[in-house]
């Protein structure tokens, strides 16, 4: 299934809620955090990435239908985001594990498509732009816990060590992106996430990357249960008024 | 000092303030010039604290893209607000963390507003509309206090919250010219959002404790009861262009004054929420300590690395002047 974006270029459906739908569920998340951080600088910080993160979902999720369709009226089995974003929140380290394993990713994936001249392009190379700051707030936010106190530094391992098996999933290709070397990509990614954790005094995990029957299946529509639990909060108004605008 | 120089400081004061002069951080103040601003602007700081969780209860609910993405930035500047005035009120001698001890200990207040629940999406919007306005009605004078480290902030401040405050009404707007349930949504908020509003101007010009210091001292420009009328005045039509009601049955304009008269405000009501008894008083202030108290480790952990940044900087710099010495 292909859409057509707003150059008259054809769009791959899955590429664009692939990473659409990433964005979105990543959004929410931090959305979560709103209220609850650990420093007012931390709620400026988390809501701007959210917002960032909105801004892409909206953007990618244009490019093929309905924003608001799209995201408030699909069930749990059609969207296509990572189970790594949709994981909750737990505490802050667990939040910034994720934040870094995700955004070295998006970056450097974004970079890639910027640099090509596939219909992503104009939105990588804006993205790419806000993935470098998260990427940035993720790094500092690792060498700080890590090099903290051991309190610290446990609660950042424990939150890498529980993610890592949601890692695999993001280097698997998905479709419509197949020209994307994806292996070199996972490369780079796998050199930056140990820079980062040397750095840090953090051990890189040594579990497997993927995980039991459905871990690393998101993208097909396998999702973790907390997922359905987000999707009921999320789409509950929206679906209360049949037809209504906001 | 002498009696005498501390008379002609105090009457130097008076003078630069009655003169409109601001008056800057290192500049001679009295003690209880510097309480009250301190009280005042810590309390504003907390208000925006506070009233980030009435809107963020209802961001992972937002039932547009658009709208999620307007609250979220609407959240993420009220903590921002409560940055600027932190470090405004830092310029006295305090310190946020000292404030924020003070707000989690219940010995300094926020607005008593955000004490009230947000149980409809609705109420996103009637807060934008009715508490935003209240309070930019409120704050617009405050751009013109005598101390300028405070009135500056508030520049900053109130470009933003006009902002919300259009964004809210559009919400309303589009509530109101939607479905029937969403109509009855939005007339159902602004029902109940309505008098809390009004309380905000604070307690009756005659029961004001601090009104007529904050006043000669220029910190306040109007009265309670002055803005509580203006705000009045300008929401009365508002409410009209967004074909909702006020919840008021003795609110009609009158000629003679040029004014809206109003019905009375349940007082009791006010005091009692400003007593610790509303309907959120206790979550509110139990969520802000949670947050506080489950960020420690985190805090303790930034400190804790900086200081390890530190040392080390100064070892290098030691081992560069050992090394030049040699």
């Amino acid at each position: 299934m292909t859409g057509t974006d707003t150059t008259g270029s054809t769009v791959a459906t899955a590429a664009a809620l692939a990473l659409g739908d990433d964005a979105l569920i990543l959004s929410h998340r931090l959305g979560e955090w709103a209220g609850h951080a650990p420093v007012l600088e931390e709620e400026v910080a988390l809501a701007n990435i959210a917002l960032d993160l909105l801004g892409q979902a909206r953007v990618l999720l244009s490019l093929i239908g309905d924003e608001d369709e799209l995201a408030f009226l699909r069930e749990e089995r059609s969207f296509r985001n990572l189970q790594l974003v949709e994981q909750p929140n737990g505490d802050f380290a667990h939040t910034i594990a994720r934040q870094l394993l995700f955004s070295f990713y998006q970056h450097e994936l974004y970079g890639e498509l910027a640099r090509g001249e596939g219909p992503f392009a104009p939105l990588a190379a804006k993205a790419v732009k806000e993935t470098a700051y998260h990427r940035d707030h993720a790094e500092q936010w690792t060498l700080r816990l890590g090099d903290g106190t051991p309190e610290s530094h446990g609660r950042m391992q424990a939150g890498l060590d529980a993610l890592w098996k949601y890692t695999g999933e993001m280097f698997q290709p998905v479709e419509g992106l197949e020209d994307l070397d994806w292996a070199a990509l996972e490369g780079r990614w796998l050199a930056e996430v140990t820079g980062v954790l040397d750095r840090a005094g953090l051990a890189l995990p040594a579990g497997p990357r993927t995980g039991a029957w459905a871990a690393g299946a998101g993208r097909q529509g396998l999702h973790t249960e907390p997922f359905g639990l987000l999707l009921a909060e999320m789409q509950h108004l929206h679906r209360s008024h049949p037809g209504a605008s906001w | 000092m002498t009696a005498d120089l501390g008379a002609q400081l105090a009457a130097a004061f008076d003078a630069a303030v009655a003169a409109d002069e601001r008056v800057e951080p290192r500049d001679w103040m009295p003690e209880e010039y510097r309480a009250s601003l301190v009280r005042q602007m810590a309390q504003h700081a907390h208000s925006e604290i506070i009233g980030m969780q009435p809107e963020a209860n209802w961001i992972t609910r937002a039932p547009s893209l658009r709208r999620k993405a307007i609250l979220m930035a609407k959240v993420q500047d009220e903590a921002g607000h409560g940055l600027y005035l932190y470090s405004a009120a830092e310029t006295l001698g305090t310190s946020r963390d000292e404030l924020l001890d003070k707000l989690h200990a219940g010995k300094q207040k926020y607005s008593s507003i955000f004490n009230y629940p947000t149980l409809t999406w609705a109420d996103v919007g009637a807060v934008g509309w009715l508490v935003d306005g209240a309070a930019i009605t409120n704050q617009v004078p405050i751009c013109r206090c005598s101390y300028g480290p405070y009135a500056r902030a508030m520049v900053r401040i109130c470009k933003e919250e006009s902002f919300h405050q259009r964004q809210g009404f559009e919400l309303l707007m589009t509530l109101s010219k939607g479905t029937e349930a969403q109509h009855a949504m939005a007339q159902d908020a602004v029902d109940r959002w309505w008098w809390p509003s009004l309380m905000m101007f604070g307690p009756p010009d005659d029961e004001s404790a601090h009104s007529a210091q904050s006043m000669a001292w220029r910190i306040k420009r109007h009265s309670n009861d002055e803005l509580r009328q203006r705000f009045v005045d300008i929401a009365v039509p508002q409410a009209k262009a967004l074909g909702l009601t006020l919840p008021d049955p003795d609110l009609k304009w009158n000629e003679e004054r040029g004014h809206h008269d109003f019905g009375a405000i349940d007082w009791a009501e006010f005091w009692d929420v400003l007593k610790g008894n509303g309907p959120c008083n206790e979550q509110r202030i139990s969520q802000r300590r949670a947050a506080h108290e489950e960020g420690a480790w985190v805090r303790d952990a930034a400190a804790a690395y900086a200081e390890k940044q530190a040392a080390q900087q100064a070892a290098q710099r030691a081992g560069q002047n050992e090394e030049a010495r040699v």
